[in-house]
């Protein structure tokens, strides 16, 4: 573990305290989304489409609502006629037309697993049966799943309103290529030509879930006058309140969301897909439902980032200068438009670099399958493991160190980033030079064993908050902020509140509070929350300062410019009064101590890493085995080291999971053949090392503590570490992920 | 279908409930008892958020017939603790912040302390290969099996000074 350096000497910024929610989880106390009980709560459950693609004729309800126990029963025509629709909330604005589908279908079911009506009832097992009791007479239609395969002349194409967008010309015909995206520069395919060295070549990669622990749950209590709770976990209790109120076209001021612990999001729990129809059960039951989500409908029908098809040439000159790209990249889009990572991907392909002509096509392709959702750097692992590979490459081809190669390309701050606005204070070139330093690469290689190394950027993201300080009257402090913690906010709030206002680490408690109680706050997502989020905290503590300062002052009958802040005490010449002297007085000074502050900041900095990974590779079973991982990054400033670190471990895992075992695999029904953690194979223990980590701190000067966002960066360079990592052990070039054994088998064969 | 009645043991503790004869051992716990510590993440024994102990042996309680529990004695993840005292596995959780979301801890610290429990001095491979039936998707595991291990060594000091 790397301390780091705590070089503007912080009291707390950088160090390790006990997050304020961990005696909560490590006794089972804390309250997540499926352990929530209202008073008269009913059981939900939900009725499945058995077939990819398929027309709905019609639903009968009678048997089930006839069951004894039945309280109610909703298909899709109980959803609010929805119109084109945009909503903010999320990371990006979401069409409701679509996003009520994703909860229910209407009319039409596009990807096995899809809702198709919803029974609440007096016990979960009375719910079940009357499931059973629900006719639903399909007329089955063609399906497609692969992305070459919906892009063929062909194909069974799912919306006849969707055209291609981002085109010269509106096209004529409605297509599975919902969205074009592209960018270019200079003269790519001249310079590629005049290279002295270049790369070709396809990366295919399958869709793959953000495997989230904790299921998708909600209660929803909708009364007769209309005013509705919802006790849900999830990534942003606003976004859910935006899209639950958008849906059922109902003012947001009557929908509350109170936000439970949340069990693991990754970007997968951005969305509604069981709070509306919980609602409308409620409505019709009179009373609270619950709904759960079994993992089988998890992985069917929650969205699964998304596979692609990559072709990619890059150039160099021979002293490895990069001097073209040229990229066509299609990603799953899944059944309905609005899929976003398009536009990471293409941006972001070979943002970390400088390349002076560059064309970069994107294409989001539908397909029978759920619509894809944020994971985790979203968009960005898929292209990167497309970059990286060629990257590698090319530095064996000019027999340069791959470590170099980067440094020789890499951006600077100054330099233009991808949408070409100037880039700040980025550590590229420092994460870089420190994994050049590291033990780990300069230690000799195994036999038998491979190493690679890959790096990647995320742009982080800043976004909305609100934050409000208040001052118990003993003097300590409550912090209330609107973002759910995912994994050890609270604790980062707390400490960056306690070193703003010179008080114990203690002293501060925070409360995550639901819609109705602190202002909008975007969701926890695209790493933003300790950066945006800590400046609405930090904003508010400084409100907090100002009124004990002027509290001060009026107590000696001095200018409140004369009043210092100093170590939780307020300062004037040799008199000083203490946080909690001022706090016993309050009553009589003028009342109760609180600020609230909004922000929208949008000076966040990107992220970078840099990851070497060396893998032993069984020539028997194709069996690959990570034996040693470490983790470069650029951070900003940790706030709280362990919580960063634990993201760069995480992140890291999960991407090693991507390269090596994950993958959505369907049937030729079109439907999902592994859809349980048994078949759908996340890392465990015993299949990883101990993941080092190395915390480089080039602060953000735009953050009072410099933080920039950490969470999403570590999951994009794995999946070409771990593949330049076997394509160095097998001399084999690795294209596809995952790299399972029986495919290393295959390849190990055909090169006999 | 009518009722079973089942008499058992939950973390020391006389417990009498009501369930269907297909009623998990897991949603007895959650739903009959109020014990929500146990989590479901999959019900078919492929996560490990569920684990508990039952006499002696760890389970997945999603796989265990609650009627199955009768006569016998269940230990959860609320039993680990004793009333406010932390055990040292919990605590050296929350000193290695071994916890993101925490969704999967209660099921790795009973995990833990029942090898623990039969193993005093495991070493790193053995704490991943006995957690590998418990999914943690945040924390990437590294600091998980640190805690253990930790954990490991300050319950064989506390057992040297007893001694
Ligand atoms: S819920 Fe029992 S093993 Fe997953
Ligand atoms: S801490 Fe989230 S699943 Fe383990």
């Amino acid at each position: 573990m790397n301390a780091p350096e705590n070089k503007q000497q912080f009291r707390l910024v950088g160090t390790r305290p006990v997050r304020p929610d961990g005696v909560e989880k490590v006794t089972g106390k804390a309250i997540y989304g499926p352990d929530h009980v209202s008073p008269g709560m009913l059981q939900g459950a939900v009725l499945r489409s058995p077939h990819p693609h398929a027309r709905i004729r019609g639903i009968d309800t009678k048997k089930a609502e006839a069951l004894a126990g039945v309280k109610a029963v909703v298909t899709g025509q109980d959803f609010p006629q929805a119109a084109d629709k945009l909503v903010a909330g999320a990371e990006s604005a979401s069409n409701l037309r679509w996003v009520a589908q994703k909860c229910m279908a209407i009319g039409k079911v596009f990807y096995e697993g899809q809702a198709v009506a919803a029974v609440a009832a007096t016990s979960h097992a009375v719910a079940e049966a009357a499931l059973k009791l629900i006719e639903v007479d399909y007329e089955v239609l063609p399906h497609v799943i692969a992305i070459e395969d919906a892009l063929a002349e062909d194909a069974p194409v799912l919306h006849d309103d969707v055209f291609t967008q981002g085109l010269a010309e509106k096209p004529t015909k409605p297509s599975n290529a919902s969205m074009r995206f592209a960018i270019e520069r200079g003269d790519a395919k001249a310079a590629i030509a005049g290279a002295a060295a270049s790369f070709t070549g396809r990366f295919t990669l399958q869709p793959v879930h953000q495997g989230y622990i904790e299921p998708h749950a909600c209660v929803a209590q909708w009364n007769a006058d209309g005013q509705a709770q919802i006790w849900c976990s999830s990534q942003g209790h606003f976004a859910i309140r935006a899209m639950t109120a958008g849906i059922l076209q109902i003012d947001i001021a009557s929908v509350r969301v109170h936000p439970l612990e949340i069990g693991g999001g990754f970007g997968g729990k951005t969305t509604v897909y069981l709070e509306p129809v919980a609602m409308l059960l409620s409505r019709k039951a009179g009373r609270p439902v619950r709904l759960t989500m079994k993992r089988t409908d998890i992985f069917r029908s929650t969205g699964p980032a998304p596979g692609a098809v990559i072709d990619i040439t890059l150039g160099a000159a021979a002293d490895g200068t990069l001097v073209g790209a040229e990229i066509e990249l299609k990603y799953h889009g899944g059944a309905f438009p609005g899929a976003n990572e398009v536009y990471s991907g293409v941006g972001g392909a070979v943002g970390h670099y400088r390349v002076p002509n560059a064309s970069i096509v994107g294409w989001n392709v539908l397909s029978n399958i759920p619509t894809m959702h944020a994971y985790r750097a979203p968009g960005a692992p898929q292209i990167n493991f497309a970059v990286e590979s060629a990257m590698d490459e090319l530095a064996a081809r000019l027999g340069i160190d791959p470590i170099d190669l980067r440094l020789k390309n890499i951006v600077h701050p100054g330099e233009p980033s991808a949408s070409g606005v100037p880039l700040g204070a980025i550590g590229y070139a420092e994460a870089l030079e420190a994994a050049k330093a590291h033990p780990h690469w300069s230690s000799p290689v195994a036999p038998g064993q491979g190493r690679g190394v890959a790096c990647g950027a995320w742009g982080n993201y800043g976004g909305p908050s609100t934050a409000s300080v208040k001052l118990g009257e003993d003097g300590s402090v409550l912090v209330t902020e609107g973002s759910p913690d995912i994994g050890g906010s609270r604790a980062s709030m707390a400490i960056m509140a306690a070193e703003t206002l010179g008080v114990a680490y203690e002293k501060v408690r925070v409360t995550i509070a639901d819609t109705s109680s602190i202002g909008f706050s975007m969701v926890t997502g695209g790493s933003r929350t300790t950066f945006a989020t800590g400046k609405a905290v930090i904003q508010a503590t400084e409100g907090v300062i100002e009124q004990l300062k002027d509290r001060a002052a009026r107590t000696w009958g001095v200018d409140v410019a004369a009043v210092t802040w100093e170590d939780g005490t307020a300062v004037h010449g040799d008199q000083r009064l203490t946080l909690a002297q001022i706090a016993a007085k309050t009553g009589t000074t003028g009342g109760p101590i609180s600020a609230e502050a909004v922000v929208d900041p949008h000076d966040f900095l990107p992220g970078f890493g840099v990851h070497i990974c060396d893998t032993e590779v069984d020539r028997e079973t194709g069996h690959v085995l990570v034996k040693r991982y470490t983790v470069v990054q650029d951070v900003g400033r940790a706030i709280h080291a362990d919580y960063v670190e634990g993201q760069m471990q995480g992140g890291a895992v999960q991407g090693i999971g991507w390269a090596l075992n994950e993958a959505y695999v369907y049937d030729r029904s079109g439907k999902l053949d592994n859809a349980g953690f048994l078949d759908y194979r996340m890392p465990v223990a015993s299949d990883m090392p101990m993941i080092d980590t190395v915390m480089v701190e080039v602060p953000n000067p735009a953050h009072p503590y410099g933080v920039k966002g950490v969470g999403e960066v570590p999951i994009v360079p794995p999946l070409a570490a771990v593949g330049n990592a076997v394509s160095r052990a097998t001399g084999i070039r690795m294209h596809d992920l995952p790299i399972s054994p029986d495919r290393v088998y295959g390849l190990l064969r055909a090169a006999e | 279908m009518s009722k079973l009645l089942v008499s058992t043991t939950v973390n020391g503790d006389p417990q009498q409930f009501l369930c269907d004869p297909d009623t998990s051992l897991l949603d007895a716990l959650r739903e009959e008892m109020d014990l929500t510590g146990s989590k479901e993440g999959c019900g078919s024994g492929d996560c490990g958020a569920c684990t508990v102990v039952l006499d002696g042996k760890m389970v997945c309680s999603c796989l265990v017939l609650a009627p199955e529990a009768e006569g016998r004695q269940v230990s959860t993840i609320e039993g680990v603790a004793e009333g406010n005292q932390l055990h040292p596995i919990q605590r050296q959780f929350l000193e290695h912040g071994a916890l993101q979301c925490g969704f999967c801890t209660p099921g790795f610290i009973v995990a833990s302390k029942a090898l623990l429990d039969h193993n005093p001095d495991p070493s790193e491979t053995e704490v991943r290969y006995w957690l590998a039936g418990n999914l943690c998707r945040c924390t990437g595991y590294d600091k998980i099996v640190r805690a253990v291990m930790d954990a490991a060594a300050e319950l064989r000091q506390d057992r040297r000074t007893a001694a």
